[in-house]
């Protein structure tokens, strides 16, 4: 049934996270909430959905986990630590437990584990997908994904990795680490479809909720809002079309208002980092109008936060819009990005409007050399037809 | 939590090396001195000892109840082990921040933590 559905979408994430909170260890706080989830299915259609469900699924979690331990003799550490969060179940509420969600994605995505490991635990633990479905967005083996959590969370216990908030100064990095697997999440449901993009915003959102004075949250939540509102616009009858072209009646006006709110609420909070300027970027691509120096200026800031020579790339296709293409092509040819299509594919369109067509055919023969998606191929064999 | 923090040495300048030892400035090698002290002077840090050059190594390998000794450190690399301390903490994070301010960790080499087996 569709409303438990949306429920298990919703709560999963705080019900394990306080779970392996109170119980310390992720698999029997997985085994706990599976059950807790299992009991709901089987009784909510009965009863009705409880005024808390989250408080509802995490005590029935908890008395699962209690009876658990009691069979299993090398839980029995643990039993005290259970005791005091006792509740009767009319007297709980959003409060009677605390949201610990913010602690499980630090520990997901803490930098003693692989980037490939706390991406799959982050889907895992907090958005709730099957080990079948990390597996199949992550293009691996399920038996390969299955190892990786297993030796993932082996690591967070043996290694003493700390279930908490990292302090202050450790904060920033750790933070970034959060956003970049998250964003990691996004960009892989955008490129390859399926549930991921919806799964990474909604993880960007809880962040969000959990973090409200931090800005970069919110500015790679508008980042992931404003591309996320452009995804069935890139693509005709399998050709890519670029933001230009594209019909704008295909974007999601609704998430571009919400990737504008966050936005805003960034900017606000004096956010000048790198999903910030990413961020309001991607505004400024969504106006009917773009403002070419703008971009061009923000590319400029980006890199001298990222040092990046793709961003750098993306300020030469800006500088080529307000200021020609001469000065495009400038830019574009001081990057060492040999080995990068996209260079190719710039340097070959302004090389086009600048008429030397023979070595815009060049650059775009080099850029088919390193294309493999098939949309990409046919557009730059497009191009290549088009220039005789 | 127990920790064992291994100290590659890597391409690090040291005292058992004196040719690039004396690359450092005497302040450069005041600093190293004042680090490990620092570092062997921490709650919860047991120094261990520090070792000499990996080829003055001998590893032991027994194999069907015969022992094999052959020459060198275990790994045939230039990360090889060049000192160790024990640590006892209360998380990794805990160990991570000790490690990083081992001078080793910055001057070529690197760190390994390990968490102690507890039988």
């Amino acid at each position: 049934m569709n409303d438990l559905e949306a429920v298990y979408r919703d709560h999963w994430g705080r019900v394990v996270a306080t779970l392996i909170g109170l119980l310390g260890d992720f698999d029997l706080a997985e085994e706990a909430a599976q059950e807790a989830f299992a009991q709901a299915a089987e009784r909510w259609p009965r009863t009705g959905v409880p005024d808390h469900p989250a408080a509802w699924l995490i005590a029935t979690g908890r008395n699962r986990a209690i009876d658990r331990i009691r069979r299993d003799r090398t839980y029995e550490a643990k039993l005290r630590l259970l005791e005091p969060a006792h509740a009767a179940e009319d007297e709980m509420d959003d409060t009677t437990f605390p949201d610990e969600r913010l602690e499980l994605l630090f520990t997901c995505c803490h930098p003693a584990l692989s980037l490939d490991a706390q991406v799959a635990l982050t889907l895992r633990t907090l958005g709730g997908l099957t080990t079948e479905q990390i597996a199949e967005a992550f293009l691996v083996p399920e038996p390969t994904m299955a190892q990786r959590l297993v030796r993932a969370k082996r690591k967070i216990a043996a290694a003493g990795i700390p279930f908490r908030v990292p302090p202050p100064h450790l904060l920033p990095d750790r933070l970034s680490a959060v956003l970049a697997t998250v964003y990691l999440i996004f960009n892989q449901g955008y490129t390859y479809g399926g549930t991921l993009a919806a799964e990474a915003i909604r993880l960007g959102t809880a962040l969000t909720v959990l973090m409200p004075d931090e800005p970069e949250p919110f500015g790679l939540l508008a980042l992931m809002l404003l591309q996320d509102a452009r995804r069935d616009a890139r693509f005709d009858d399998g050709r890519l079309v670029l933001l230009a072209d594209q019909d704008r009646s295909r974007w999601d006006s609704r998430e571009i208002a919400a990737g504008r709110a966050a936005l805003d609420r960034a900017v606000a909070l004096q956010g000048n980092g790198p999903y910030v300027v990413q961020a309001a970027i991607a505004a400024l691509h969504a106006e009917p109008e773009r403002d070419w120096a703008r971009i061009a200026a923000l590319y400029s800031d980006l890199a001298s936060l990222t040092g990046s020579p793709v961003v750098e790339l993306n300020r030469a296709v800006a500088v080529a819009e307000c200021e020609g293409p001469e000065a495009g092509l400038r830019i574009a040819d001081e990057l060492e990005l040999d080995g990068y299509r996209y260079l190719h594919t710039t340097r070959g369109e302004l090389l086009r409007r600048m008429g030397r067509t023979a070595e815009a055919r060049e650059a775009y023969r080099r850029a088919l050399q390193l294309v493999s998606d098939p949309p990409e191929r046919r557009f730059v064999e497009e191009r290549l037809a088009e220039l005789g | 939590m127990k920790y064992v923090l291994l100290i590659h040495q890597g391409t690090t300048p040291t005292p058992a090396t004196p040719e690039e030892w004396a690359k450092l400035s005497p302040e450069e090698q005041q600093q190293v001195y004042a680090d490990y002290q620092a570092i062997n002077q921490t709650p919860g840090v047991t120094p261990g000892t520090g070792l000499q050059l990996p080829e003055t190594a001998t590893t032991v390998r027994v194999q069907d109840g015969r022992t094999l000794t052959t020459d060198g450190p275990f790994a045939e690399t230039k990360e090889a082990l060049g000192g160790w301390l024990t640590y006892e903490a209360d998380d990794l994070d805990a160990a991570i921040e000790l490690a990083s301010r081992i001078p080793a960790a910055r001057m070529g080499g690197a760190v390994e933590i390990r968490p102690v087996a507890e039988w």
